[in-house]
């Protein structure tokens, strides 16, 4: 039943009629499914078969409007069927669906091309909030803890819902107007219920997001997500905290290529103190904060 | 001795002795009514897996409405009936949410739904066999000793059976309760739109099943098609839906009731004055205790 649960729909979002060996799908359902007086065992398979595509599609529409709008609903669909052939759900939670979605964007571009950078750029993007939404928030460190500590050896951890994104387009402005888009059209909820086939939708007659290096953080604060452009030697300090750098050695090597004439004093202590205000930074398991 | 005429729910080991009423499906659209307005509601039911998490809105929400409420955990993806082992990383998500909820009681359901480790997200209905009576019930007793909780086990609506079926589907559910030794979540709605599918009297289901062990019922509405009815939960609860419930507690006595109302939802209001109609079943059959 699983074999037959699993294979993608055919035309109609039907049951495919041939089975993987030849033969006729009917005829290998029918040995191990009743039929009834009103539907053959193929049928009543199907409702499963169904269900399974049209749940799981669903709940990709869901988590990624922006890379729906952004490839149309055609493109859209023929990719989400494609990744989930490829990569069905390997989690008891539909919260991780689309978790290998850019890994398959980037095996597979045939089904974004010529957007492919663009749809990578959206579905990280799109990854991100879903880990901003309910990943663990530690207890924060403030400004207060960090001072008096040496930087050679403070290493700051970031928080769990946390994402730094280094992009090549301004997906974030994107996103918000197709949220803005979208505010009118009415989603069902997700559940546990049996639902019908995801709707088309009308294609957006936004322009695409335009081409830009920009660096972008994705976090949540007071049970909201937001998302945070910063600019390339924040993004550089952050990420070489993240991988584990202690302070000094992550302000040396994101300013290696900086603007020398720049004030990076001031700059640096004011988004410090911004960070550990949003509550960015906290004890990394394995450096904690000495005392 | 005086006997008094009280309304009493049975108190049981498998509802962890209590006495709970008429509740509803904790819903993302309602949480603000609820939060805001803090109506008078006897317990909710929450969908374990959405609380399985490590931060964010979910758990604040959770917070929020432990302060106020009764929380009855429900779960959606244990799959008792698959071959894969339970799985321990949920079970240990599952236990923390358990001691954070101090739910009664537990329920999941009468189900499979995942193969080698990829996951339908469905509710799969098994061949009724002893064998497959044995393993499921191994695994709940599996997944209570570990959980520490009462586990009731819920009957799932219906659209295919089996060739290789050895007994009824009520048959089967008292061989697993009995050695799992565990309560049953009686849902009236799957028995009705099961018995529609499957062409058996839904009568004859409900003499058949344990009275002692029901712990809770569930009911719902469902969807009508020419050749089948699908479980929906998206309408109030029908005629012959309540006809079966006053049967249920007409042999099992007042047993916490719960309304699934998870597609299309309407307010909060309309969703809770659909649930309080239970109790004009619970009313109409006192229980006699002494005083």
């Amino acid at each position: 039943m699983s074999a037959a649960l699993f294979r993608p729909l055919a035309a109609r979002d039907r049951m495919q009629s041939i089975w993987e060996d030849g033969r006729m799908t009917e005829e290998v359902v029918a040995g191990f499914i009743k039929p009834n007086d009103r539907l053959t065992a193929l049928e009543r398979l199907e409702i499963y078969n169904r269900q399974y595509w049209f749940r799981l599609l669903d709940c990709l529409y869901d988590d990624y409007p922006g890379l729906r709008s952004l490839l149309g609903w055609r493109r859209f669909h023929r990719l989400c069927k494609a990744y989930l052939t490829r990569y069905p759900s390997r989690s008891w939670t539909l919260r991780n669906l689309g978790r290998q979605l850019p890994q398959f964007i980037e095996e597979a571009p045939e089904f974004t091309t010529p957007r492919t950078v663009l749809a990578l750029d959206m579905v990280r993007f799109e990854w991100a909030q879903v880990l901003a939404f309910d990943e663990a928030h530690l207890p924060p460190l403030r400004v207060d803890d960090l001072l008096g500590s040496d930087p050679s050896q403070l290493c700051l951890g970031l928080q769990p819902h946390l994402s730094l994104l280094e992009l090549s387009s301004g997906v974030d402005e994107y996103f918000m107007a197709v949220r803005k888009e979208n505010e009118e059209r009415q989603h069902g909820t997700a559940s546990q219920a049996h639902g019908s086939a995801p709707q088309r939708r009308s294609a957006s007659r936004l322009p695409q997001p335009k081409l830009q290096s920009l660096q972008l953080v994705v976090y949540r604060y007071d049970a909201q997500i937001y998302f945070k452009r910063i600019e390339r030697e924040a993004y550089l300090i952050l990420r070489a905290l993240r991988d584990g750098l202690p302070v000094s050695q992550a302000l040396e090597t994101a300013l290696t290529e900086a603007d020398a004439s720049a004030d990076w004093t001031g700059k640096i202590q004011s988004w410090f103190e911004i960070w550990a205000a949003l509550g960015w930074f906290c004890q990394t398991p394995t450096k904690p904060l000495s005392s | 001795m005086n006997h008094a005429i009280r309304f009493v729910m049975p108190a049981s080991p498998y509802n962890g002795y209590t006495d709970y009423g008429v509740g509803i499906g904790l819903r993302v659209p309602h949480y603000r009514h609820i939060l805001e307005k803090k109506p008078v509601v006897d317990w909710f039911e929450i969908i374990s897996e959405n609380f399985m998490v490590d931060g964010g809105r979910p758990l604040e929400v959770l917070e929020a409405i432990l302060e106020q409420y009764r929380v009855v955990q429900h779960g959606v993806s244990l799959y008792f009936g698959s071959a894969d082992p339970l799985n321990r990383e949920h079970l240990k998500k599952l236990k923390r949410l358990v001691q954070r909820t101090r739910t009664p009681w537990l329920s999941d359901h009468l189900c499979w739904g995942s193969v080698d480790g990829s996951y339908s997200h469905d509710l799969l209905p098994m061949p009724y066999t002893l064998a497959v009576a044995k393993h499921t019930a191994e695994k709940i007793r599996q997944a209570r000793d570990f959980l520490e909780v009462p586990i009731c086990v819920e009957n799932v609506s219906s659209y295919a059976e089996f060739h290789q079926s050895e007994m009824t589907e009520w048959e089967f559910l008292a061989e697993v309760v009995e050695q799992a030794d565990c309560g049953i979540l009686l849902d009236v709605n799957n028995i009705y739109v099961s018995s529609q599918n499957h062409g058996f009297d839904p009568f004859d289901y409900i003499r058949g099943v344990q009275a002692e062990r029901v712990g809770q019922i569930h009911i719902a509405g469902h969807s009508r098609y020419r050749k089948f009815i699908l479980d929906t939960h998206d309408h109030p609860v029908p005629d012959p839906v309540w006809d079966l419930y006053a049967e249920v507690i007409r042999r099992c006595g007042h047993t916490a009731t719960l309304l699934e109302w998870d597609d299309r939802i309407p307010s909060f209001d309309e969703v809770h004055h659909e649930a309080l109609k239970a109790n004009r079943y619970l009313h109409d059959t006192p229980a006699l205790v002494s005083c």
